[in-house]
């Protein structure tokens, strides 16, 4: 009965298999070719450089500092738009999504004349304090968090959504306070988007180059993440370049196992029994 | 006073509900009526989970709904079951029973022990460590009964809490649900589509129709003298309306019908199902009242079969399953029924 249909209906047309297989290769060839040219003798050589072994770390510690700030407003944000019913929730909603179409280098424009020595905030904020966030550490966690947020949102939203809302009359009817509900119900059921969208906001933040090198800049060990590195390794050191670009590609695929919703529901199962 | 007092006006586009309900302590309410009369918005709004346009609600002295007041859903001491049960999936049963308890902030331990007592009451207590995923639809409604009875309301709210399961499990459960409710010492609602419910369950019926009260009455009264023609045909009664004089009614939509019951006036005239007789050609006999007509739908009815029919604006006839067999009985089957004189009840309407 399940059979695919396929077999009955003649063999696939030349005409559609050849340009489908140049197409899988094209996608293919490069990462092939990365793994070939990576020198792997020097692999490990390498990656105890101190360029790469800064980039790395620095890599890892503004990822991981825009992931809470990304968790710590993506939440509440994703359930606003979820479950409060205001004027202009389009709107917000559509502000959210903008950065995920924005070229990241526009992005790290519009963030310099926000934060900028001359920005609509940076301004009075160095005036006042003499806090300049540009070209800073801060900055490239800024950055991060720009362009990795709107992944989280639209995925805790989406699964905020996808609860049966009649859980929150449920809880009402039993007593709950709604911060209760959100905590107690909400939260825990939306369990499987909010561990997507963290897992995509933290691979959106670690390949970031664009936006990161217009507001952030490209500091050897405050503003050089890995794919600033890679970007300047190009130039002078090719292997090191390599061996960060492997680095990341195995991170994506990493990132691609996770997401399987085999993963996910084995994990939600996991901390719901904890 | 009552222990629930309460007059609910909702208003939507095009449809109002306008519903009175008074009920003491340890009553029981039936709420029956079509699908859109407005049972499940009057049980959401006694809830507080859809505001009032008008009117209050009154529950054991509070006042929760009035001219200036509005108690939140979660300070209502109400407790409610649903027809798709709506246990939290993450959750233990012993988990859902107790959070409740656990939301009013009583510790967790306290909580689940009274939890587990509700489940022991139900007879799902093994089953205190379970998720709903891994329960059957009768233990995950029986785990929905204690959970809403754990957080100790006054009124008990339930939403036709037997009608997505499977038969044999609905008889038993409903059994069971009538002895908890007995023991309830606040006021049940109960919406229910199943006469069953509503004999078996309920001390009172209240009957809804088009956005208003039709008719509130004990069991018995509803079942002998249905105010709707949905009631009648839920509690399983023909009711014909029409004019009588002396022992002849003209019915209101053609015909006549003879009775044994003298009367004067506008009348409804109630037959059981059983009393209806089927033939395939006009019948002979002494019955009097009769009628030509084609069969709408036939179904199972416990014993019987239930054939409904285009005749006298729908009527209802339970035959056997070896006659319904015998006349070869289908949708669109033509078939003469006939009742006689003696079976008809004869109601003056008021």
């Amino acid at each position: 009965m399940s059979r695919p249909p396929g077999a009955a209906l003649g063999r696939p047309p030349a005409r559609l298999l050849v340009p489908a297989l140049l197409g899988a290769g094209f996608l293919a060839l490069p990462l092939v070719a990365l793994l070939a040219r990576t020198p792997w003798s020097d692999f490990l050589h390498e990656l105890t450089s101190p360029a790469v072994r800064d980039a790395m770390r620095l890599s890892l510690e503004t990822s991981l500092a825009a992931l809470v700030l990304v968790v710590a407003v993506g939440v509440p944000l994703a359930w606003t738009l979820a479950r409060v019913d205001f004027p202009g929730r389009t709107v917000v909603r559509a502000l959210v999504i903008v950065p995920l179409v924005l070229p990241p280098v526009v992005g790290g424009v519009a963030l310099l004349s926000a934060f900028g020595r001359q920005g609509l905030v940076g301004k009075p904020l160095e005036q006042a304090f003499g806090i300049s966030l540009p070209f800073t550490t801060a900055a490239v966690v800024v950055a991060h968090t720009f362009v990795s947020l709107p992944f989280f949102v639209l995925s805790v939203e989406g699964a905020l959504r996808a609860t049966d809302r009649e859980y929150d009359v449920v809880a009402a009817t039993l007593g709950a306070s709604r911060w209760t509900t959100f905590r107690t119900v909400s939260l825990p059921l939306a369990g499987p988007g909010l561990l997507a969208g963290l897992v995509l906001a933290w691979a959106r933040s670690l390949g970031e180059f664009g936006a990161t090198i217009t507001f952030a800049g490209n500091y050897p060990g405050t503003t050089r993440t890995m794919p600033n590195a890679i970007y300047v390794a190009l130039q002078s050191d090719p292997e090191a370049a390599l061996v960060l670009g492997v680095i990341l590609l195995l991170v994506s695929v990493a990132v691609l196992a996770l997401l399987r919703e085999r993963w996910f529901d084995v994990a939600v199962q996991g901390s719901v029994r904890a | 006073m009552s222990l629930l007092d309460a007059h609910v006006v909702v208003r939507r586009p095009g449809y109002t509900l306008d519903v009175r309900v008074a009920a003491e302590r340890g009553d029981v309410l039936a709420v029956i009526g079509p699908n859109g009369a407005g049972k499940s918005t009057l049980l959401r709004a006694l809830a507080g989970v859809v505001a009032l346009d008008e009117g209050h609600v009154a529950c054991d002295g509070e006042t929760w709904d009035g001219p200036g007041v509005r108690v939140e859903a979660r300070h209502r001491k109400v407790g409610m079951v649903f027809q798709q049960g709506l246990l939290f999936p993450h959750l233990t049963a012993v988990g859902n029973v107790a959070y409740g308890r656990r939301s009013g902030g009583v510790g967790r331990r306290q909580a689940e022990g009274e939890a587990q007592a509700w489940l022991d009451r139900l007879g799902v207590g093994e089953l205190a460590g379970r998720r709903p995923a891994g329960l059957s639809g009768g233990q995950a409604q029986r785990v929905a009964i204690a959970r809403a009875l754990a957080a100790r309301p006054r009124l008990l709210l339930l939403d036709e809490p037997l009608s997505a399961l499977d038969v044999s499990v609905a008889m038993s459960l409903r059994l069971e649900l009538a002895r908890h409710l007995a023991d309830f010492d606040g006021v049940a609602l109960l919406v229910t589509h199943d006469a069953l419910d509503a004999m078996t369950v309920a001390n009172r019926v209240l009957v809804l129709d088009d956005g208003g009260v039709a008719q509130v009455g004990t069991p018995a009264e509803v079942a002998r003298r249905p105010a709707t023609d949905h009631v009648a045909r839920l509690v399983g009664l023909n009711v014909l309306r029409g004019n009588s004089e002396g022992t002849t009614i003209r019915l209101r939509d053609g015909g006549v019908l003879v009775s044994t019951t003298t009367a004067r006036g506008a009348v409804s005239a109630c037959f059981p199902p059983s009393s209806v007789t089927l033939t395939v050609g006009e019948p002979g006999g002494s019955a009097r009242n009769r009628w030509a007509g084609r069969v709408v739908s036939v179904a199972p009815h416990g014993e019987a079969v239930r054939v409904h029919l285009d005749a006298a604006g729908g009527l209802i006839a339970d035959v056997t399953p070896a006659s319904s067999a015998r006349l070869g009985l289908l949708p669109g089957s033509e078939v003469w029924a006939t009742v006689k004189a003696t079976e008809i009840s004869v109601y003056p309407e008021g």
